[in-house]
């Protein structure tokens, strides 16, 4: 992406746009395209407006043009009447939109958006999307997008698939996904219980090539356009194909083959299920402004359990209440039997929490990482060492051992910080936007270590702005204007959302749909 | 007890693991010490002058010997037009110009007093005044010389502890206070910032470390690096630039000790209140300078308008400084240094409060 | 041309959105001029001094009156040198004056008397002011009472100190804190600005607009430059408004060469902005090389003649250097062509190799 723009400058092989090469010209090709980096690159101290006014002078937007450009993009963004607000007062999904405003203020001939859709909720995302199509539509517009989410990719005309900085598919989706024809099937599983078990031994098998748990079915891709011999009772259904799906198939046939090795906290299952979160009428104020209003839920042990709603919903207060970040203002919140509002420190020992981006002190090594987050939570001598050892070896950070953290690849700082969250055993863990910019794969391999924890009795709370990750959970809970919009298992709130002109909405469309529909 | 070791070690980590912020913790202090040691002085070593002498005389010459035999008199030029004078001062050629009138030696032969005309660049004031106090000394001495005991009353001066008057006996020790200030303040008010831009700061709420732990665990590499900077500067001043340390090593290290804290406090103030590294960067900035300004490390306190005198009772670094040079000049006991303990211990006090305070209520 | 002035725009909206930024070119400066014009002062003025005198004859008590009279001191007399001791040791007094039983005697013989001066010289400095002002009291005593006598041969000092004939270090303290206001708002602040496009994320964005790497790094020197203009507009009014401090050369000398000065401050914050990438380490490196040289080595509060050779050598390359010896001349002495030519030369020569550099080495790429 950078290379495109004359940014970098490559080692070695060409870059043609529109017939120019940036490396050499690097003024003419900007001139032809618009950019939105992955920060949006926004003035945050700016209002709206100046920033807008900033981009059209940098992209030589005449005068004359400028309030009608303005009042397009701005109309076009859901921005009209927030143009005197500073920046970095607007939400995620408000910056994203703005930002895009700003990359096509210049009729540019091409749009390049490096991961634009990262810590944005689903329906900005969805309006981001909307935007750029009528733009390609309207204006004969090029564009150019980075992704990490491949439902996303779905949307191109073309993608270019690539792995470890190398080529492994290219052609437009539709292709690559017909190319997977017959290979996806749906099985529905006989009991809640062992979904997850079942899910591990298929993944395991060199036939199929990927296994997940959605809601009470399980999503299988074979190796081969062939039905998989399944354990008896279980009747694969065929299902259409998925980007993601010919992208994990790809990456298994490149790859030696390496089976999954579950994550073993050496704890079995409580058979009896039992509410270890606990909340009820919880409320949260800032000023005179309810950010979170009467919720109520309860989760159970061993439960993976989804919070979602757009930004600003509430949802990231209710996140850190019960993570004891935030104090309560009213209500009542039981986490792993303790009171929050009387002893937050007590509850605290007992969960674990992986932040947004993987928070990890970036100049320390992976291994002073975990030695210092394993003492924070009282662990020494032997157990300390143990607990070290277990995640060496369960996550395979053996090799990085004195890399810096800031200096380790995505996927596996979050691995780190996974290991860092769990080294005491706690009880629940939190798990805030887990997987944003990661690869499906790493993002596969995180919901394979989610799901053995689930079996193993270790109850699971993650917000979540990226809904096909929703659908991994056990049950989710949908909030709007700090109230609870919906909650129950994923199918349950697809049902919510059937119409007659959409009997079997996906989790995205039921999500809008529900946002929509209720005032 | 653990836990909080765990938390001291990992703080002791971050600030020296990088090799770019070991070096901001160590290379600016070494180089302020030097350049402040040998930069910061009131001694005037070279005087540049020049003369015009209209007597020409034996006695001129003789007054004028007493000059170029001086150490810290460098002659540059000898003028025969009193409209050179201008021009040596105006470009900055010399400092001062003497000045004998032709009848320099007729009248003191005559037993009548001659004048010695000193003209002084005015621009920077001090430093003509010191130098005006050289000629003066050298004159008196030459008016020893010709006539004892018509000569004025010799004023025999003795120096306490500083026998010779150094400006670096002074400066080096004002050094301790100057520097352990900086290091603690600039290393401590960005800490919480730090953690906040890179979002490590819930994943430490997170844990069961009490607010008061995450507190102490910053405060301790803080105190321990202030220390040993302090150390450093002790030993660069008694070995290095031979200063002598006359007071008692315990006491020295309990204030340093007192500082330490109430500097820290003003520092976790700041590292509490901002938001971002540069808001922190920028409050211990707006602390430092009017702090340093008004402890008295340049000008005396005594030369402020009382209301100011008044205000730099808040400032630690005041009553540090002027232990700071008891300690190394003076054998001075704890009861004569009580009068700047006290204030240390009180704002120590109030400042760590209000940063504990200050870190509960922004944690959110 | 006017994607420079977009630009610009953007630099003002975003000073005048931080409070950090107009703290530092505004309120620090202000407490800087403030503190400096009335609170610091090298001048000791109404020095506690003990006066131990063992015979108290008229002789004594004319020599005494002086110090009641100087405006320097404000003498108490104590009985006992024990006494004085105790209070010297206190810092209650800064020096006690002793004159011995046998003062006058000796002194009507025509032997040497003395007069005795304790100080306490752990304030080194102090200690020399006290002694020179207790020297002139005594001179000054002596002259009289010799008039009333006979005219002795000896030399008398006759100072005359052009451009500050009072001596007042407000006169020379104010317009050297002009360079270190300079400093402050042309290095510390700008050293900041690259740096945090960088941490923010917004360079990449501005990099891939078609907006030429020379215009934004034009872009935020004007907008310094004249928030520059600004603190020392502020500074010039304050000085001589406030302070009195009079200005003998001309003003649009001084403009010019702060002007020079604030070009090459800011060549070397951006500088080091745009070579460190990172907020924290950039200010360290600008408060190393910049403020602390502007205070200490530039010639503002310490000789430079008196230093060692190799500091010496060093404050050449400190452009502070340069200007304050500009601004002291300009305000105290007039505008001395002679001495004016060769510093301004200096400043306008670093001031083209600073920029030349920041626009060499301003990023055009990322890596």
């Amino acid at each position: 992406m950078r290379l495109i723009t004359g940014l970098l400058l490559p080692d070695e092989g060409k870059i043609e746009v529109f017939g120019l090469n940036p490396a050499r010209d690097p003024l003419s090709v900007q001139r032809l395209l618009g950019y939105m980096p992955q920060r949006f690159g926004l003035y945050e101290d700016l209002t709206v407006q100046e920033n807008l006014e900033l981009y059209a002078e940098l992209r030589s937007l005449s005068p004359a043009e400028r309030p009608a450009r303005f009042r397009e993009l701005l109309a076009m963004a859901g921005l009209t009447p927030f143009t005197s607000r500073l920046v970095g007062h607007l939400s995620g999904g408000m910056k994203q939109k703005l930002g895009l405003a700003c990359a096509l203020l210049g009729h540019p001939k091409l749009l390049l958006l490096d991961e634009p859709t990262v810590g944005v909720d689903p329906l900005s995302r969805r309006q981001l999307w909307q935007i750029i199509h009528r733009q390609v539509q309207a204006q004969g517009l090029t564009v150019f997008v980075s992704t990490a989410y491949l439902d996303e990719a779905e949307r191109c005309a073309q993608v270019l698939l690539l792995h470890q900085g190398r080529l492994i598919g290219q052609g437009a989706p539709a292709d690559l996904m017909a190319r997977m024809r017959g290979r996806s099937f749906q099985v529905k599983v006989p009991s809640e219980a062992s979904k997850r078990a079942l899910a591990r031994q298929l993944a395991d098998r060199p036939d199929i090539a990927d296994a997940v748990v959605l809601g009470n079915t399980l999503r299988l891709v074979t190796q081969a356009p062939a039905s998989p011999a399944l354990p008896p009772g279980l009747v694969p259904e065929p299902t259409p194909p998925r980007l993601e799906d010919y992208f994990i198939a790809t990456i298994r046939q490149m790859a030696a083959f390496r089976p999954y090795i579950p994550l073993d906290l050496g704890r079995k299952r409580n058979a009896v299920p039992e509410a270890v979160i606990e909340v009820q009428n919880l409320k949260r104020k800032f000023g005179d402004f309810y950010a979170v209003h009467d919720v109520s839920f309860s989760v159970n042990r061993g439960e993976v359990f989804g919070l979602l709603g757009a930004n600003g919903a509430g949802k990231t207060t209710t996140f850190r209440m019960l993570c004891g970040l935030l104090p309560v203002s009213g209500g009542k919140a039981y986490v792993a039997g303790v009171d929050l509002r009387r002893a937050p420190a007590k509850a605290r020992a007992r969960i674990g929490y992986m932040a947004q981006r993987f928070s990890l002190y970036g100049e320390l090594s992976v291994a002073e990482n975990l030695r210092f987050f394993a003492s924070t939570y009282g662990l020494r001598g032997p157990m300390l060492r143990d607990a070290l050892h277990w995640a060496f070896s369960s996550f395979n950070l053996e090799p990085f051992r004195n890399l810096a953290a800031k200096d380790l690849p995505l996927g596996y700082k979050q691995r780190l910080a996974l290991a860092c969250s769990l080294l005491h055993q706690p009880e629940i863990l939190f798990l805030d936007e887990p997987t944003a910019g990661v690869d499906p794969l790493a993002r596969r391999e995180f919901w394979h270590h989610i799901n053995s924890l689930a079996e193993q009795g270790v109850t699971v709370l993650v917000s979540t702005h990226f809904l096909q990750e929703a659908e991994f959970c056990d049950r989710l809970l949908l909030l709007q204007a700090g109230q609870v919009l919906a909650c129950g298992a994923p199918e349950a709130i697809r049902r919510l959302a059937a119409s007659p002109d959409n009997p079997a909405p996906t989790l995205e469309e039921a999500f809008i749909r529900l946002l929509e529909t209720t005032p | 007890m653990p836990r909080l070791l765990a938390l001291i070690y990992k703080e002791f980590l971050i600030l020296l693991k990088d090799w770019r912020s070991r070096l901001v913790v160590i290379a600016p202090p070494l180089i302020q010490l030097f350049i402040f040691s040998y930069a910061a002085t009131y001694d005037l070593t070279r005087i540049p002058y020049a003369v015009f002498d209209q007597d020409r005389s034996a006695l001129s010459h003789e007054v004028l010997a007493h000059f170029r035999g001086s150490k810290q008199f460098v002659e540059v030029a000898y003028l025969s037009h009193d409209r050179d004078i201008a021009a040596l001062i105006d470009r900055r050629r010399v400092l001062l110009v003497l000045h004998l009138g032709p009848d320099f030696e007729e009248r003191i032969k005559h037993g009548q007093p001659a004048k010695l005309q000193v003209i002084l660049d005015g621009r920077n004031s001090n430093t003509a005044r010191i130098a005006l106090r050289y000629v003066q000394a050298i004159i008196g001495q030459f008016n020893q010389n010709i006539g004892a005991q018509r000569a004025a009353p010799l004023v025999q001066t003795r120096a306490w502890f500083n026998e010779n008057l150094q400006s670096r006996w002074f400066i080096v020790p004002g050094l301790t206070a100057l520097l352990t200030l900086v290091v603690a303040m600039v290393t401590c008010a960005l800490t919480v910032a730090r953690e906040r831009e890179q979002g490590t700061f819930d994943q430490l709420l997170v844990t069961p470390l009490t607010p008061l732990e995450i507190l102490i665990g910053k405060t301790v590499p803080s105190f321990i690096i202030g220390l040993a900077e302090g150390t450093l500067i002790l030993v660069a001043a008694v070995t290095w630039f031979g200063i002598p340390f006359r007071g008692s090593l315990g006491l020295f290290y309990f204030a340093l000790a007192l500082y330490l804290l109430s500097a820290i406090g003003v520092g976790l103030m700041i590292s509490s209140i901002a938001r971002t590294q540069q808001q922190g960067l920028f409050g211990a900035f707006m602390f430092l300078v009017p702090a340093v300004i008004l402890s008295g490390f340049a000008t005396p306190i005594e030369n402020m308008p009382e209301p100011i005198q008044y205000l730099t009772r808040l400032n630690p670094m005041r009553y540090f400084l002027t232990l700071a040079r008891q300690s190394f000049l003076a054998d001075s006991s704890f009861a004569q240094l009580w009068p700047e303990l006290w204030p240390m211990a009180l704002i120590g006090a109030v400042t760590l409060t209000l940063a504990a305070w200050l870190f509960r209520h922004r944690l959110y | 041309m006017s994607r420079l002035v977009a630009l610009i725009r953007k630099e003002f909206l975003q000073i005048a959105r931080d409070p950090g930024s107009y703290a530092t070119a505004f309120v620090l400066p202000l407490v800087l001029l403030l503190l400096f014009g009335y609170g610091v002062s090298l001048d000791a003025r109404r020095v506690p001094l003990a006066l131990v005198a063992e015979q108290l004859d008229s002789t004594v008590q004319d020599l005494l009156s002086g110090f009641y009279h100087s405006e320097y001191f404000v003498p108490i007399s104590m009985p006992t040198m024990a006494q004085a001791q105790t209070w010297l040791l206190r810092g209650q007094v800064q020096g006690i004056v002793h004159l011995r039983l046998d003062f006058t005697r000796r002194l009507k013989n025509g032997q040497e008397a003395q007069v005795q001066l304790i100080v306490n010289g752990i304030d080194a400095n102090t200690a020399r002011l006290v002694e020179g002002y207790v020297s002139g009291v005594v001179e000054t005593w002596w002259k009289r009472s010799l008039r009333k006598r006979l005219a002795t041969p000896r030399v008398e000092v006759e100072a005359r100190i052009w451009f500050n004939p009072e001596a007042k270090s407000r006169n020379f303290l104010v317009p050297g804190l002009i360079a270190v206001i300079m400093t402050l708002i042309g290095a510390l602040l700008t050293s900041l600005v690259i740096a945090r496009e960088w941490e923010r994320g917004t360079l990449e964005a501005l990099l891939a607009t078609e907006v030429l790497s020379g215009e934004w790094v034009l872009a935020k020197l004007i907008a310094y430059f004249l928030l520059g203009n600004g603190g020392w507009g502020l500074a010039v009014a304050m000085a001589m408004g406030l302070f009195d401090v009079p200005l003998r050369g001309s003003i649009w000398l001084l403009w010019v060469s702060s002007a020079l000065f604030l070009l090459v401050a800011l060549g070397i914050g951006l500088l080091i902005s745009s070579l460190s990438k990172n907020q924290f380490v950039a200010a360290q490196i600008a408060l190393i090389v910049t403020y602390l040289p502007a205070f200490l080595l530039s010639g503002f509060l310490f000789d430079i003649a008196s230093m060692p050779k190799m500091i010496q050598l060093l404050t050449y390359l400190m452009p502070a250097r340069y200007y304050v010896t500009v601004l002291q001349t300009l305000f105290l002495a007039g505008d001395v062509w002679s001495l004016l030519w060769p510093n301004l030369f200096v400043l306008l020569a670093l001031a083209i190799l600073f920029l030349g550099l920041t626009f060499k080495c301003s990023p055009k790429r990322l890596a």
